[in-house]
Formats: structure tokens, sequence, C-alpha cells
């Protein structure tokens, strides 16, 4: 009986997890190589030569490429912060955290109300004399802006989630080693070069491939924001599912999405990777 | 002398960011709130004012709206069965891995962890054909297990590091008290995880009451208060969108603050 | 009524054997202890004997009964762990209680025997608060009132002083020893200090490797070790051995001296004494001091004899310096003799 008991314990979610995780991805990759009825790379095909294919990789890349470093370098600021911070840390840390509750769609409707064309940046600016009547940001024509509110969108949302990932990681870094480093003389920025960023990594590692994951999964934010003009795999994806009600083709978009996802999960462990040995 | 002068003023240049950054996080969360506290016309109206007007209008314009109540009592249903759900099976998972060793711990943690590395919501899309062929297409509760996967992991991992704090010793004490070993978790273990499990149920809440994708694709007429904002964005007048924006902001104020203690032991978590 | 009685019992964790083959009677009202190094197995028999862990092969029995396959709580065993653990969500009062409550005694016999363990624990003061408001000490003590409040028939002790600082722990040392006796418990103490041992002991189960070497009064464990092992980790300095050579009829030539010993067909064995029990004499081993350390009432000196390291117990009003050469002769009946292979004491 006791002999059995973790595995009693484990049964539920075990069960949950091969019903609703193993068991759809298996479904996915069959959908994805079966076009009606015939095995192929029918769907890819289609999905390749869509005139929006390109566009929609390209958006998603480069969303990633532009909202990550930013993010990453954000989160370890604020993480900073907060370990630095004597007093109000709580306080700081529960305002810092407050983004991590909120949905991608409730994000794009808050940035929304900044940037469209009655909302607030616009009041600000005509208030301030800068344009005398408000400018359409989010139109079709201006990809530009519709980009930067992505971006500014993630990095509000999604910084957060980083924030915790690698304060905790601070924590874990036993003070005696920035002190002894600040004995042998190394300034502050040197400290956290040569000390806490090597010592973090693997909370880097998790923080992300979690963010990078989710880059790839952006969706809401970019329909609140932007609707159909700025297409990115997420958004084709649901479009081919529902508008267009090809599920293999909506299938093959959600492999690639897979495929990208693991590719860059197996190399930010590759690049970021602690030997066994040099782990505290 | 001046190296304190320098120290003060470095002092002073923290403290202002750590001030722009807390202004950074708040200021459009105020932005949307004075959106939905003010008029419609106030809302579609430019230039906009930098103070809400107070005005309910636009909220009760919104609960009114055809489909918004239903819409929140769903997020409501599957956000609450997605938290049993998700406790239910993810606790005793997270126990037995605090507490014992035994063949395939590894492998089972292996999968945990590599949900991580999977764009969950995606999975929606196989389910959608299942769900009809099963009966189960446009429930609450098919959307819940969907969202139960979502938050499953993540429930595994906090109440596993969440059992690896309560030191085993406790449990054998009680053994040795007369308990037995379902008594030793009811009275010892469980009065000392109850606020971790709490709090890792309200995260599970969250994920359900947020998560977009899944639900816009398994629910039509059952739609739940995401899936109704997004399928309505390209139709939908902006006083209904901003107060729809505020339903799904304000809870996430409340459970971030209730779960504010154990953020670190959810996140924190990926270091082991 | 409750004897205890280890039979044949070991232990193993995978291709690793934590307990070989462990005999063991402990009488009714007994106070053993089991001593030896950290990893020697006292944990992993005492777990065994409370039913935390289930034995690899072997019986236990307690009071008559069978009792191995048995879950803790029908053992009429309480135990105090090492790290105390006292329920931090309970007062000290619920602590002391907890066991009372899970036997459903009522009430009022509850708070009866909560009160007079605490008293007798002197803790009566912090009925009311939690572990947390608690020093190591006390929270030590609410351990103990715990285990008495349920009046075994057996208790069972990790180490319960080992995290307490020095001056705590003689003093805790002391009381546990009135509260036990008082008791009438069976006790078990697992220990690693031969001192608290000692002074504790009605027997010492001396375990090494995952056997018990010996197990019988502290003064005869320290006078006659059963085995080269217990020598030298009992005793503090250890004894001294020196390899004695076969002379002929019994004798042995030890460092140049010829001692009448045991008469075996070996032709060497090992001549053993206690530092206390070498004096200053005309005739004896002659030594150079290497290292004197004067400790007050003695001076221990640490000297070369025939090219082995002995140490000796002396008077602190003899001066003696580093390289001086002195004669030390060993008490004729302290000298115990040890077989070089099985490394058992030759009687
Ligand atoms: N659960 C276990 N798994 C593997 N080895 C163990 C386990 N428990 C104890 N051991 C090993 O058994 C030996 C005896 O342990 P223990 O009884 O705790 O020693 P001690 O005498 O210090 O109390 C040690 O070498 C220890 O490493
Ligand atoms: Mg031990």
């Amino acid at each position: 009986m006791p002999r059995l008991l973790p595995y009693l314990l484990l049964l539920p979610a075990t069960a949950f997890l091969c019903l609703f995780f193993l068991y759809p991805f298996t479904l996915v990759a069959i959908d994805s190589l079966n076009h009606d009825g015939v095995w192929g790379f029918e769907n890819f095909d289609r999905m390749a030569s869509h005139w929006k294919f390109g566009p929609t990789f390209r958006n998603t890349i480069l969303l990633a490429a532009v909202v990550v470093p930013l993010q990453l370098t954000l989160a370890l600021m604020m993480a900073s912060m907060v370990t630095r911070l004597k007093h109000a840390r709580g306080a700081v840390l529960y305002i810092f955290a407050i983004p991590l509750g909120i949905s991608d769609l409730a994000a794009g409707l808050v940035w929304l109300a900044i940037f469209e064309q009655s909302g607030f940046l616009n009041s600000a600016l005509t208030g301030l004399g800068v344009i005398d009547k408000p400018m359409l940001f989010l139109g079709y024509q201006s990809k530009g802006v519709i980009f930067t509110a992505i971006v500014l969108t993630e990095l509000w949302r999604a910084t957060a989630i980083m924030m915790v990932i690698l304060v905790a990681g601070m924590g874990l870094i036993p003070k005696e080693y920035g002190e002894a480093a600040e004995v042998f003389g190394a300034s502050r920025w040197q400290r956290f070069r040569r000390v806490t960023l090597p010592l973090l990594k693997p909370s880097l590692q998790t923080a992300l491939i979690l963010r990078v994951i989710m880059a790839f999964e952006v969706f809401a934010v970019v329909l609140a924001l932007g609707g159909t003009n700025l297409p990115v795999l997420m958004s084709e994806t649901y479009h081919w599912q529902f508008t267009m009600q090809e599920r293999g083709v909506a299938a093959a978009y959600a492999m690639v999405i897979l495929g990208i996802s693991v590719g860059f999960t197996v190399l930010i462990l590759r690049l970021l990777h602690v030997p066994k040995e040099a782990r505290p | 002398m001046s190296e304190t002068t320098v120290r003060r003023a470095g002092n002073r240049v923290f403290i202002a960011a750590v001030v722009l950054a807390c202004v950074w996080v708040l200021l459009p969360i105020y932005l949307l709130l004075i959106n939905a506290l003010s008029a419609p016309a106030e809302v579609t109206g430019f230039p906009k004012r930098f103070w809400p007007s107070f005005d309910l209008a636009s909220i009760r314009f919104f609960l009114g709206f055809k489909g918004v109540t239903s819409a929140l009592w769903n997020s409501v249903q599957v956000a609450v069965l997605t938290m049993v759900m998700a406790i239910g099976a993810g606790a005793p998972a997270g126990y037995a891995l605090a507490r014992f060793d035994f063949p395939g711990k590894q492998a089972f943690r292996f999968m945990v962890v590599m949900t991580r590395a999977f764009p969950l919501p995606l999975l929606a899309l196989p389910l959608a054909v299942l769900f009809i062929r099963v009966g189960l297409d446009d429930t609450v509760i098919g959307l819940a297990f969907v969202h139960t996967t979502l938050a499953l992991p993540f429930a595994v991992l906090i109440t596993y590091s969440l059992f690896s704090g309560i030191p085993y010793e406790l449990e054998e004490a009680a053994l040795t008290l007369g308990c037995n070993r379902v008594q030793a978790f009811l009275k010892v273990v469980l009065p000392l995880a109850a606020p971790g499990i709490a709090a890792s149920a309200v995260f599970a809440f969250v994920v359900s009451w947020n998560e977009v994708f899944a639900s816009a694709v398994l629910t039509i007429e059952h739609r739940t208060l995401t899936a109704f904002l997004l399928q309505s964005l390209d139709v939908s007048p902006l006083p209904l969108k901003f107060a729809g924006g505020a339903a799904l902001v304000l809870p996430a104020l409340g459970f971030i603050f209730a779960v504010r203690k154990y953020l670190f032991a959810m996140w924190g978590i990926a270091n082991r | 009524m409750a004897e205890i009685e280890i039979k044949g019992v070991g232990k193993t964790f995978g291709a690793f054997t934590a307990l070989h083959s462990i005999d063991l009677t402990i009488k009714d009202q007994e106070f053993v202890v089991l001593l030896g190094a950290s990893g020697c197995g006292k944990t992993t028999l005492l777990r065994i004997i409370a039913g935390l862990d289930s034995p690899s092969k072997g019986e236990v029995w307690i009071g008559g009964r069978r009792v191995d396959t048995l879950p803790p709580r029908e053992r009429g065993i309480s135990m105090v762990f090492q790290n105390y653990a006292v329920f931090p969500h309970l007062t000290v009062f619920e602590n002391i209680a907890f066991g009372l409550r899970m036997q459903k005694l009522p009430q009022a016999e509850v708070t009866r025997r909560v009160t007079r363990t605490a008293e007798l624990m002197h803790i009566e003061a912090l009925l009311k608060r939690y572990s947390g408001q608690l020093s190591g000490g006390q929270r030590q003590r609410v351990a103990v009132a715990r285990a008495l409040a349920m009046e075994p028939d057996v208790i069972l002790m990790d180490e319960p002083l080992s995290n307490l600082d020095a001056l705590l722990r003689l003093e805790m040392r002391a009381e546990l020893k009135g509260v036990l006796a008082a008791s009438k418990t069976t006790t078990i103490y697992v220990t690693h200090d031969q001192v608290e041992a000692m002074s504790l002991a009605d027997r010492i189960a001396v375990m090494h490797g995952g056997d018990i070497i010996q197990a019988e009064r502290p003064v005869e464990v320290y006078r006659n070790p059963a085995a080269r092992f217990v020598g030298s980790f009992i005793g503090n300095p250890p004894m001294n051995f020196l390899p004695a050579t076969a002379a002929g009829e019994g004798r042995w030539q030890v460092a140049g001296l010829t001692f009448e010993g045991p008469r075996v067909a070996a032709p060497q064995i090992e001549f053993a004494i206690r530092p206390e029990d070498l004096h200053p004499a005309d005739h004896g081993f002659e030594a150079e001091v290497r290292v004197v350390e004067p400790l007050g009432p003695h001076t221990l000196i640490t000297a070369s004899v025939a090219g082995v390291v002995m140490r000796a117990v002396l008077d602190s009003t003899l001066a003696l310096a580093t390289g001086d050469h002195i004669t030390l002769s060993p008490v004729a009946d302290r000298i115990r003799w040890f077989d070089l292979a099985t490394q058992k004491a030759i009687a």
C-alpha cells in the first residue's frame, strides 16, 4: 500500500496531462499532416503559400526580438530595485507584480485607452500643444505605431513574470558573494555583472523560456490594438480555424508555433547552460 | 564628505527610479479606470480629462449589454471549476513529489516542467473537435478541463514547494502521537499548507479568468468574458470595451494582493 | 511492562546496508543509549523500533507483542525528535495535548496531564505560546513533555540534546535523567556524545557500521571494551594500543617490555591501556614527550613509545617539557589484549 501511495497521488494529475496535454498535441500533429484524408505536407504548403504567412511570421519573430531583450533589461532593473529596497519592499513588489494578474486582452484594452484616437495620448499631446488635432495612431497605414503600441503593452504586461522569477533568483544568491566582491574592490556595476548575473543564470533561463514562449503566443494584445492590421502566428491560427474553417492549416500553424517554441527553449537551455559542478 | 554626497545623490536617483517604475505600472490602469468610471459620451469625447467623473453610466451600459452578465457568470463558473480541479489533481501530486522517492518521479517532473515549453492554449484546437464528439463542446466544464491543464503544472509545482517546506518530522511526530497517515496530514500538514494552497487556488482562478485563446476557440453560446470581449472587439463601442477591460483588471488587483506572499513559491520554483 | 526485543533486524537502502543484523533485548524500565559515530545506523534502528521505517528483515517485539508490521500509533511508544518537531500551528498546550486528543481522552484528563507534564518540564508559564515564540531549549522541553504526556510504555529519543548549546545540554541532561527515572518508562536514547551516554545510560549499546559491538553497563564498556573499536571510540583521549609479539608461554613482548598475557597461538596481538592507567615510574615504557597539554587537574601528554603515539593523563604537578624522556608504567590489572585478526578482546 505505501508503495503504491505515491502513484495513487499522481494518478489524477497524470491522467489530466495525458488526456489534455499529450493526447491533443498528438492530434494537432496528425491534423497538420492530414489534408482531406491524404497524408503529407499539403497543409503546410497551403499555409506557406498564402500571402499572409510571410508577414505573419516576420511580425511574430520581430515582435519577440524587440520585446524580449528590452523586457529582460527592464525586469533585471526592477528586480534589482526590489532586492535593494529596504523600506516598502512588499508594497513595491506588489505594484510591480500587478500585471501578472492581468490578461493579455485586458492589457490590450488598457493600452487602447491610451492610443485610440480620442485616447489619453492624443489628449495629452493636444493639451501640451504638441499637435493641434488628434492623430489616428492605430490605423492600417501606421503599422509602425501599432507595432510600438504592442511592444509597449507587452513590456508593460509581461515584465512582471520575469521580474518575480529574477527576484526569487536573486534571493537565492547568498549576500556574502557580493560582499566578498566588494571587499575585493568591485564596483556596484561590476558586482552585478561578475557576480549576480552569472549566479542568476538558472533563473534567467526559466524567465527567458517562459517569456519567449509567451512572445510566440501573442494574440489578444495584437487583436485589441491592431485588429487584423498586424497579423501574428496565433491570430492567423485562430483565423484559419474559424473564419476559414480549415483545421488542417490551423494545425500547421500550431505546429509552427510549437516548433519555434521548442527550438528556442532548447537554444536558451544551451546558451545559458550551467554545468552541474558550477551550481551553488 | 563628498562620498556621502555622492551616495545621497545616488539614493535619490534610486528612489526616483523606483517611483517612476511604479508609475509605469499603475498609470495605464488608472487611465483605463478613468474611462470605465466616466459617462459613454465622455469616453468617446475629446479631449479627455485625467480624472474620472464617477459617472456609472458606462458600467451600467456594460452590464446591461446583451450577453455580458452571462459571460461574467460563465467566466466565474469556469474559473471556479478550474480552481477545484487544478488543486484537486495538483496538490496530491505535489505532496507525492515532496514526500516520496519512487521510480518514475523524475519522469513525472519532466512532463510537468515540459508543459512550460509548449504553447498550451493551442491544444484547444484538436479538443474543439474532440469535444463535439463527446458532447463537451461549448460547455463550461469542457473549457474548465483545458484551463485546468494550463493551471495544473503550476498547482503541482507550487504545492510541491509548499509541502517540501513542511518538515516530514512534523508528520512523523504526529504518527508517533496516535495519528494514522490521513489524520497526520489533516491535523498537521493541511493547517500549515492551507494559506499556500489557497494562494495557488487563487492563481488557478486567475489563469482561467484571464485565458483568451482557448476560451474563444471552445465556446460559442457559453462564452466567457474574455471570449465575449475578444469576439466583439471590432463591433463593440469604446465604453463597452473599457468597462469590460476594467472588469477583467479589477479582480487582478485583488488576486495579486491575495497571493503576494506566494509569488516566489509560484515562480521561484523555477530554480529547482 | 514493556520489554523490547530486537531480533535479527537488518535494513538496506537499495544496495547500501545500513543495519546488518541487530539483536538487542531491553528490559522493562531500562534506559539504553545507542552510541556511535554519525552514520552508523542509530537513527535507522530507532525509526524501525518506532515504526517510521520498516525493517528489511528481522522482528521487533514490544511488551510481548510483535510490532514490526504495526503503525507507530499501535506500538505504545512516543518519540522525541532531533529537531523537536513541535507543531508550529499549535500552542504549547495543544502540542502537549495532541496525542491525548487523538486518544479522545476527556477534557479534564487532558488538562490534568498537560498541566502535570508541563510542570515536570518547567514550562507551565509557556502553555499559551506558539513554537515560534520559544527558544531551542524551551522547544526541547515541549517535545519531551509531549512525549511524557502520552504516558507511553517506551520513549524513544533521537539526539534530543544535540541542538542545544553546551551549558543548556548539561542542565537538560541532568533533568532528563531525573524525569525519565521517575516516569518508569523504558527508554532508548540515541546520541553520538559518549559523555551523555555514560551519564544517562543503564546500558550503552555501542554501534559501528550497522552493528551493535557491545551492549553493557557504562563502566563495563569503558573498562572492558569488547572490541578494539569500542576502546578507541570511548574515552577521551581514547585507549592506547601497542603491538605485542609472542615470547612464548603466554608472555608478550611490548615496546621492549615483557608482559604476562593471554595464552593464544597468534604470533602477534595488541596490547591496550587507557591513558589514565599510565604512571611515571622507574621501570616501564621509554617515552619521548612530544606535546604537553595542561588541562587543570591533569596534564595530557602525547609521547612516542617505540615509534607509536601514546597518550597519558598525568598529575598536573609534574614538570614536563617537549623533548623530555620519561618512563611510563601501565597499571597491571588495567591492561587489555586484542586479537589482530578479529579486532575482539582476548579474555
Ligand atoms: N532513506 C535513506 N536512503 C539511503 N540511505 C540512508 C537513508 N537513511 C539513512 N541512510 C544511510 O544509512 C546510514 C545510517 O544512517 P543513520 O541511521 O541516519 O545514521 P546515524 O547513526 O547518524 O543516525 C547512513 O550511511 C545513511 O547515509
Ligand atoms: Mg541520526
